[in-house]
């Protein structure tokens, strides 16, 4: 025994429930993930454009893999080779491989980067995506067009009336009417013709939120898989931009080579064709569609066309004629171009044909798309006019 | 639990093993300042575990640590006994989850730390220094964190504790705690009075006899290398606020506290697990069902992390710590073996009692990681030579497990100038890692900063924070 007769005994507190309430972990957590969250924001142009960031169709969500952060501290460099101590029945020259064996551990207290790699998913809407996309452009919110722009008419229940087809005859206020008569009169009869209510409908004009958008896909031999990935990718975009500023859009899916077919979304992606370029049979598809389906009077209607370019010579006056019946009366055409050569950007055939109609004030525009980095450019330039075009309105 | 074992095997018991357990200890020659215990749920041990301390500082990088902790957890691969933190009193922590006889066992094995770090020197001095309310201290401070968080905002605190805390083992111990400013002015070294032509020269006719030059010299800043970043960033940065001071010298602090946990380890494990497996084989008021059980648990605990045949690359601190000091309790006197206690840590634990007898019991050897033809990691069992078993399994605790790194001088502009020791570091840095942790120091310096080190061909490099980070 030494000094320590005077000092009070040790305590053991057995019970002490209220230890359950700490949750300092968990707010650090949520700390980090909102940094991961800030991070991948700060890096949109990668994540728009990276390759699995096109999940199913309809999906909301994107998930985006994303690593640990690291808080870094000095370290040394990664030595070719280190020594270090282990124990165990081996001989000397026994060889081990990583594998089987851990890695040498490192001290206690050490920051818990380097062991091993977790990965984790974060969730993202696909809405805040576009909002971020949209502050990052610092582009103003879209209102719906409403003053020149398309008008529906629409009737709506408004009031009553005495008179009107017997379809419409409201019979709760029929009865109601009825039986305010008969609690003044003295001797009354169940139900006489001043007692009947129609419901009334009156034509009111509000703004066309329908909206139809309709791409269209050059399918042909020379458009191979990247291209298509690129092409995909911006009409992804696209689509959620105009989503932002339309509730409610319907889509179009036509494919082409010298004909058009329609087809589902999921499928869209998928074929292959053999068979030159006839930019102008896309264009009647999609003309023949919206007149049947989607007519201008009722919907906003929107194009758009990615191809490489090309296009044949002979094809030139009925692609241009088209084309520009279609430019005016759609809200907007857009040309997605995945040019073979970077330099020929524009100067392909359908190149000009697009920048001929916007020479004209056409709705029309043309986006040459010719690696991963350029659709971020791409997309900037097609929000930036939506954002224009919706304010000049 | 209880209707298992029925009532005398609930963690209710432990109330009354704990005091006889003392009286044990200190019969046998331990002594300790007292110990608050307390069993609290898994969740907030594995806290505890995460954070080094009960109620600490908020910070990004806990979490990180804990998800990992968390999920090493619920795949069973790590199970926490307990937390003891050094002070008077001390506290320690205990899981309510576990059964009686673990956390029996675990009541010893606090003893043992107790003991240790009362008596060992490391400890006691940084005991002295840095208090013996280590716990309260750093919640009072993480409530101060708290308050400058609504105050000036989580990012700019957050940024203060990025760098505090990415160096927080950049601290020079060996300079204590509580130093005070250098001097502004010091006494200038006499220059030897001047000889052969030098004086013939100054005594030419008509020359004027020199001036003699100011007795005070201005001290450069810092006067000699300067390895304690935390202090001299929280001393001498140009624009740090007070707040941010508080910040930096809290997180240099903790670190303080913690050293000698970290330059202990092997041995102060060591002895909780030669005592809490004495004192238990001792007690002779155990029930013989909680004794096996207890010490059921102890075998796991100092197990090498090779098995029977197996090989491992690592060695277990416990196996090791508990090995060596049954074997000197084997041969020493009870006195000299508590000397020991107080007069060592690691270093010359290691270098004075691991002999090549114990190594070879052990089967301890050498190996070198090298990679394959493939990019495979190969490691080589090399040989079971004593200095180099030694000195492998210390190297990694040298200067507090990281690169020695030291201010080396500050310009008058305010510029921040760090080197790198690369020669007893045996390599440079990492670069990218090191270049991040600029970008932290540089947004709390807020002047230039830069590192020297040597790149791979062992020619000096100049790193610099990036530029445009934000």
């Amino acid at each position: 025994m030494r000094d320590d007769d005077t000092q009070p005994i040790s305590r053991m507190a057995v019970r002490n429930r209220w230890y359950d309430l700490f949750s300092r972990g968990a707010r650090d957590w949520l700390r980090h993930n909102q940094k991961v969250r800030d991070a991948v924001r700060d890096h949109l142009p990668d994540m728009v454009t990276g390759s699995d960031i096109l999940s199913r169709p309809g999906d909301r969500t994107l998930q985006v893999p994303v690593r640990f952060m690291e808080h870094y501290r000095f370290r040394l460099r990664d030595p070719h080779e280190d020594d270090g101590v282990g124990q165990g029945s081996g001989k000397p020259g026994d060889i081990y491989r990583t594998g089987g064996q851990p890695r040498r551990g490192k001290g206690s207290g050490e920051g818990g980067s380097g062991e091993g790699e977790f990965q984790f998913v974060l969730e993202f809407k696909v809405d805040d995506i576009v909002d971020w996309i949209w502050q990052e452009l610092e582009l103003p919110d879209l209102q719906p067009k409403t003053a020149d722009a398309l008008q529906d008419d629409e009737l709506t229940p408004e009031g009553w009336d005495r008179r009107g087809p017997r379809s419409r005859l409201d019979r709760r206020r029929t009865v109601k009417e009825a039986v305010k008569r008969r609690a003044v009169q003295t001797d009354p009869v169940p139900f006489t013709d001043d007692d009947l209510r129609y419901r009334q409908l009156s034509r009111r004009r509000r703004p066309a939120m329908n909206t139809v958008v309709a791409f269209i896909l050059d399918v042909s031999a020379s458009m191979d898989a990247n291209r298509r990935k690129l092409s995909k990718a911006f009409f992804f975009w696209a689509t959620q931009g105009l989503r932002r500023q339309y509730g409610n859009i319907e889509t179009v899916f036509v494919a082409h080579t010298n004909e058009a077919w329609e087809f589902s979304e999921e499928d869209f992606f998928q074929i292959s064709a053999t068979g030159g370029t006839v930019a102008s049979s896309g264009f009647r598809k999609v003309r023949d569609i919206f007149d049947e389906r989607y007519p201008s009077a009722q919907y906003n209607q929107y194009i758009f066309y990615a191809s490489d370019g090309d296009n044949f010579a002979d094809d030139r006056e009925a692609a241009e004629s088209l084309a520009t019946e279609l430019g005016g009366r759609v809200n907007f055409m857009g040309l997605v171009e995945t040019p073979q050569n970077r330099f020929e950007a524009a100067r392909s055939e359908t190149g000009r044909l697009f920048k001929s109609l916007e020479a004209r004030n056409y709705p029309v525009s043309s986006y040459t798309v010719h690696a991963d980095e350029d659709i971020w450019e791409a997309i900037r330039a097609f929000f930036r006019r939506q954002a224009s075009t919706a304010q000049s309105a | 639990m209880e209707h298992i074992h029925g009532p005398e095997m609930s963690n209710e018991q432990l109330a009354d093993y704990a005091p006889r357990i003392e009286a044990l200890a200190k019969d046998r020659g331990l002594s300790f300042y007292p110990v608050d215990f307390e069993l609290v749920p898994a969740t907030f041990m594995m806290e505890v575990a995460v954070y080094g301390l009960p109620v600490r500082m908020p910070h990004w990088s806990f979490g990180v640590r804990y998800i990992y902790q968390y999920v090493q957890h619920r795949m069973g691969h790590s199970k926490i006994f307990e937390v003891v933190f050094p002070g008077n009193p001390n506290r320690a922590y205990l899981v309510d989850d576990n059964a009686l006889p673990e956390n029996t066992l675990v009541t010893a094995h606090v003893l043992g730390h107790a003991d240790f770090s009362r008596n060992n020197q490391l400890f006691a001095r940084m005991q002295h220094e840095v208090g013996y309310h280590i716990v309260e201290q750093a919640a009072a401070r993480a409530n101060r964190i708290q308050a400058a968080i609504e105050d000036r905002g989580q990012r700019r605190v957050e940024a203060v504790l990025d760098a505090a805390l990415a160096l927080e083992s950049n601290v020079d111990v060996n300079q204590g705690l509580n130093r005070v400013d250098y001097p502004v002015t010091r006494e200038r070294p006499v220059r030897p009075q001047a000889q052969g032509f030098q004086r013939h020269y100054n005594q030419l006719p008509g020359e004027q006899p020199l001036e003699p030059p100011p007795a005070q010299e201005r001290v450069p800043i810092p006067p000699a290398p300067e390895y304690d970043l935390l202090w001299f960033i929280a001393r001498y940065a140009p624009e740090l606020e007070d707040w941010e001071r508080d910040i930096f010298l809290a997180v240099r602090e903790e670190s303080f506290y913690f050293y000698p946990v970290f330059a202990c380890q092997i041995m102060n494990e060591g002895w909780a697990s030669y005592w809490h497996a004495r004192l238990l084989r001792e007690a002779e008021f155990l029930p013989h069902r909680v004794y096996l059980d207890a010490i059921k648990t102890h075998s796991d605990v100092v197990r090498p992390y090779a098995g029977d045949d197996a090989v491992s690359l690592r060695v277990n601190p416990y196996h090791l710590g508990f090995s060596m000091w049954e074997r000197i309790m084997r041969d020493c006197t009870l006195d000299e073996a508590l000397a020991i206690r107080r007069d060592e840590d690691d270093f010359s634990f290691i270098r004075n009692f691991l002999d090549e007898d114990l190594a070879a019991e052990l089967e301890l050897f050498n190996y070198t990681r090298r990679p394959g033809a493939g990019g495979e990691e190969r490691y080589i069992i090399r040989d079971r030579e004593i200095d180099s078993l030694r000195e492998n399994i210390l190297s990694p605790k040298f200067n507090y497990g990281g690169p020695r790194i030291y201010v080396r001088s500050m310009g008058l502009d305010g510029r921040l100038d760090l080197a790198h020791d690369h020669h007893n570091d045996g390599r440079g840095l990492d670069v990218n890692r090191s270049r991040k942790v600029l970008n932290y120091i540089h947004r709390i310096w807020r002047r230039p900063v830069r590192l020297e080190t040597v790149d791979h061909a062992g020619d000096p490099k100049m790193l610099t924070p990036e530029i445009g980070e934000k």
